[in-house]
């Protein structure tokens, strides 16, 4: 086992705790005494920096949430000035407003180390070619990521995303060992690589995914480390947090939270109350040594329930497990809560199917109508219409046990359905339009 | 009896039910200079599968899976009809009297006269059974190139 920073990352976890007060009691203070804003929030809140005496007293401070970074467009919520930045991320707005973050030199320092750490728990070190097809700007991902692989000691192939026969000969030219992109591109990868008539798994020196960015299963990890031959790491960050930031370790049993790093809770996100190890709801986190853009409790609403045991990595820090959707796409469906999740990973375990689908939800009269539209695969494929309204029935029933609710399936052509190189957007609710 | 010659290489093409879709494969296989011969269009809920007789079903099946259709070969048998009135029945009769199920079929009226064209369960059977019958099968040279 190698780690990169063994010390902290094998540190008893009382004295982690410890750490953390220290950062938090801290940063509090900071902000109580100089972010006008904080300031405010917390007199709100009727809290004190003295009132921190522990670390759960984390609590008692006010939430933020992604509106907080909207309302205060582009950088009020700053707290350091224009000349300590070196540099802006702006996060892609596909959800409202843009936000944008900033970062001292100091924050992209702990942005890499943080990756550091992760891609080297991945296994990643000196001698890998790490090929970085997350897009270069303004999103954080290929630069982060980036960052993170030169400081390992691998080599970046820089590729970004687009040109996919392009990317495809250069991870063989230059002998690529690990990808860093979204799984749908990886999933468009194979399938622009099977028709150049390039097998990835027998082809390439391909054998390792840093995947995120996107929601994605555990059946859609099976199928990509069957066909593709690699191992599949889900990876986790959002631009607030600085960047993809927290990758799972070799036992791929969740990310892991550096909690000299980053303070992670998993909160009851109706009753905003902290919930136990293992319950699964809105993961909440205060980033601890965060100059420019600090955040305190900041719900990102993404659903997860946390791991607080030592990995069997030896690693003593958190985990939070594969992300299983938004607090905000999770969709009801005649009142019943359907996450696009819980669809993929049903059409996973479906070999007549393929990786892609959308979800449609229409209202039709009273009622919510959801259709499911998937890729018939080659070869399930035998002439005979009753083996296709078999293959649909199956799809549809498996559908309904996994969500509880009836969803219409389209069978549709192999390679019809929108492919995305970036975020992927599988759902349209037109009820909504 | 040799019953391969009578084996004649259906290409069978599953399709989207939305408009275009015929005329997509229509112009992939007038590309590449490939002649249908005879064609049916079954459909479902939704979506259809597209079978035709072609003269070239190798070079079809390359070409419309590189276009990325999903295509599979489909082994049927070809029965000539008289073109007259009763030509079906005769026909028809002659396959209920031999026990032979269908599990599609379609039919067209061409040079050669009028040719039924049959999916059938149990393909060497059939043949013999239709060859034993008297009537007249086409053979996989007079459809294929």
């Amino acid at each position: 086992m190698t780690y990169w920073d063994p010390r902290i990352e094998k540190i008893p976890q009382a004295d982690l705790k410890k750490m953390q007060y220290k950062l938090l009691k801290s940063l509090v203070y900071r902000l109580y005494s100089f972010s006008p804003f904080y300031h405010d929030r917390m007199k709100e809140q009727k809290v004190h920096p003295d009132d921190i005496r522990d670390i759960s007293d984390v609590r008692k401070l006010p939430f933020m949430f992604k509106r907080d970074l909207r309302d205060n467009y582009p950088d009020r919520l700053f707290t350091a000035s224009q000349d300590e930045l070196v540099r802006y991320h702006v996060s892609s707005g596909t959800t409202g407003k843009p936000t944008v973050v900033g970062y001292t030199q100091n924050d992209v320092d702990i942005w890499t180390t943080s990756l550091a750490r992760g891609l080297t728990s991945i296994g990643l070190g000196r001698g890998d070619v790490i090929q970085v097809s997350y897009g270069y700007g303004l999103f954080t991902g290929g630069l982060g990521m980036h960052y993170g692989a030169e400081r390992i000691g691998a080599t970046v192939l820089p590729t970004s995303v687009g040109n996919t026969e392009r990317q495809i000969e250069l991870m063989q030219d230059l002998k690529a060992t690990a990808i860093a992109c979204t799984p749908s591109y990886l999933l468009h990868i194979g399938e622009v690589a099977e028709k150049m008539g390039i097998s990835i798994k027998n082809d390439t020196c391909l054998k390792t995914g840093i995947l995120g960015a996107e929601p994605w299963t555990e059946s859609m990890r099976t199928r990509i480390e069957d066909w593709l031959g690699i191992k599949a790491f889900d990876i986790y960050g959002t631009s607030e947090l600085s960047g993809p930031m927290y990758t799972e370790c070799a036992e791929q049993q969740g990310f892991h939270i550096w909690s000299d790093i980053a303070l992670v809770e998993i909160i009851d996100p109706k009753t905003e109350e902290p919930l136990e190890a293992g319950e699964k709801g809105e993961v909440t986190i205060t980033m601890l040594q965060k100059e420019a853009l600090p955040m305190i409790r900041y719900r990102i609403g993404d659903i997860s329930s946390m791991e607080d045991g030592v990995c069997s990595c030896g690693r003593t820090h958190p985990r939070i497990r594969r992300i299983q959707g938004r607090v905000d796409d999770m969709l009801i469906i005649r009142g019943i809560n359907v996450f696009p999740s819980q669809v993929e990973y049903t059409l996973m375990t479906i070999p007549e199917v393929g990786q892609h689908f959308q979800i449609i939800v229409e209202r039709k009269g009273a009622l919510d109508d959801m259709l499911v539209r998937v890729e018939l695969n080659k070869g399930s494929f035998s002439d005979k219409i009753n083996d296709l309204m078999q293959i649909r029935q199956n799809v549809e029933h498996r559908l309904r046990n996994a969500l509880n609710v009836n969803a219409e399936v389209e069978l549709v052509e192999p390679g019809s359905l929108p492919r995305f190189e970036g975020k992927s957007k599988k759902v349209i609710d037109k009820r909504s339009m | 009896m040799d019953t391969q010659k009578f084996v004649i290489r259906q290409i069978s093409i599953f399709s989207e039910n939305r408009p275009g879709r015929l005329a997509a494969i229509a112009h992939a296989l007038g590309e590449e200079k490939i002649n249908i011969l005879a064609f049916s269009i079954a459909e479902a809920n939704g979506f259809g599968v597209v079978r035709a007789l072609v003269d070239h079903p190798e070079k079809a099946h390359d070409k419309l899976q590189s276009q990325g259709f999903n295509i599979a070969f489909t082994d049927v048998i070809a029965v000539k009809m008289k073109d007259q009135p009763g030509g079906l029945y005769e026909v028809a009769k002659m396959l209920g009297d031999s026990g032979i199920n269908i599990e599609y079929s379609y039919a067209y009226s061409g040079k050669e006269g009028a040719v039924l064209i049959l999916r059938v369960d149990h393909i060497e059977e059939a043949i013999k059974k239709i060859k034993n019958s008297g009537a007249v099968l086409l053979e996989r040279s007079s459809f294929h190139g």
